[in-house]
């Protein structure tokens, strides 16, 4: 608890606001006061405090960044984590499919379209196109290579490794399966019509 | 004995009461409306960047995702803004040589990040979390405008205390449903109070503690 004597009226304000010679003198001392008051809330000093916040400028580091590269050598808490669900495979269910889904439609379909194609709105801009899901090598290819193409990289395609996470790298792995499912049901369908 | 007052002292007298009231006033008037328009609260002012990054071109025209850049934004208090590789994974490969984005060629090969200017500043006793928001049907255009048709960023609410607490009094009126909290053109159903009021239960708010102070402030 904090004692009143803790804290007796600062000395100035005492001999400002005690006596005077003029009548008035007390009612335009507390004026005064209320009036510095009304200035103080205008300088609103705390709406930029010396603290860091994330982006912003800091002289004492590197290129004047509160950001900071990560020493050499660093390993993050969670990384044991990290590494085991990067290398087991989650159970495939909706939930995960659905997570894939949504997961795939930020990131990969810019460049391999909605249906898995290879023809995404990047490519009809003029990047180089990904080969279709649908081509038998990919349909052939395990899990672990889409895994590992999302967090290492293919051809021009950078890795996604900042940017996806470990257990959302493996649902859209089964996402592109699912993608498969669904283009081979339709070129058997397309077979279907040109058997007619 | 000559008189004391001009003639027109009386005049002069009446337009001095009348300043009495009318001053106050127009000042408290004139007052609240600076505080109000766009030159303090600095709503539709397109702040110049480095590289003239144009989100209607990527967001809307496009059709990339929010997330797509903003990885963190599900995750974290800052939505993160996309280190320069992000930029170079479609930019590594096509407008290569394009001058707009020298910057970007520089920033990679020198291994400096770029420094954007800040449109969206809050006080820094307000600690905003833009993961509480997004997964709990607040959109990003409730607060950002309607991102995918801005050539140049700008800030599109004036992000006062009063705006902030608008919501935040009222959720139901702003909440939207997941399938649409990264649609930068969502619009208000004509249902939008029945709905709001289920949102509100489906994502568990409770609304009776949204103006804590403790909410937006330590």
């Amino acid at each position: 608890m904090r004692q009143p004597s803790d804290s007796p009226p600062a000395p100035a304000l005492v001999a400002l606001l005690s006596g005077g010679q003029w009548p008035c003198a007390r009612a335009a001392r507390i004026l005064a006061l209320l009036l510095c008051a009304g200035l103080v809330s205008a300088c609103n000093d705390m709406v930029e405090q010396p603290k860091l916040k994330p982006y912003s400028s800091a002289e004492a580091f590197d290129q004047n960044a509160e950001a900071r590269a990560i020493p050499f050598g660093t390993v993050a808490r969670d990384e044991p984590e990290r590494i085991a669900a990067l290398r087991t495979p989650p159970k495939v269910d909706a939930a995960l499919l659905d997570r894939g889904r949504a997961q795939y439609e930020i990131y990969c379909t810019p460049c391999h379209g909605l249906a898995g194609r290879g023809d995404g709105i990047i490519v009809e801009r003029g990047f180089p196109p990904p080969p279709s899901y649908m081509e038998p090598r990919l349909r052939a290819a395990p899990a672990e290579h889409f895994v590992d193409v999302i967090t290492n990289g293919w051809g021009v395609m950078y890795s996604y490794a900042a940017r996806v996470e470990p257990r959302d790298r493996w649902a859209i792995a089964a996402y592109i399966r699912a993608l498969q499912l669904a283009g081979a049901g339709e070129m058997a369908d397309a077979g279907g019509e040109a058997g007619r | 004995m000559a008189q004391l007052f001009s003639a027109r002292a009386d005049l002069f007298l009446r337009l001095g009461l009348l300043a009495l009231v009318v001053l106050p006033l127009t000042m408290a008037v004139s007052g609240f409306a600076y505080y109000r328009s766009s030159y303090y609260t600095g709503v539709g002012a397109y702040v110049q960047q480095p590289v003239p990054f144009s989100h209607r071109h990527h967001a809307g025209e496009l059709g990339i995702d929010c997330r797509y850049c903003h990885t963190q934004v599900e995750k974290a208090a800052f939505a993160g803004l996309p280190p320069t590789e992000t930029c170079m994974t479609c930019h590594s490969q096509i407008w290569t040589n394009a001058e707009m984005l020298a910057p970007i060629r520089a920033s990679l090969a020198t291994n400096t990040p770029i420094r954007w200017n800040r449109v969206h500043d809050l006080a820094d006793y307000v600690y905003f979390d833009h993961s509480v928001h997004v997964t709990n049907g607040v959109g990003c255009s409730s607060c950002h405008g309607d991102v995918a048709d801005m050539p140049l960023m700008a800030k599109a609410e004036p992000l006062t205390m009063g705006w902030c607490l608008d919501c935040h009094r009222d959720p139901a009126k702003n909440l939207r449903p997941e399938s649409e909290i990264y649609n930068t053109a969502w619009e208000k159903p004509a249902d939008q109070r029945r709905k709001g009021r289920a949102l509100l239960a489906h994502y568990g708010i409770r609304k009776d503690h949204l103006t804590d102070c403790s909410v937006c402030h330590r």
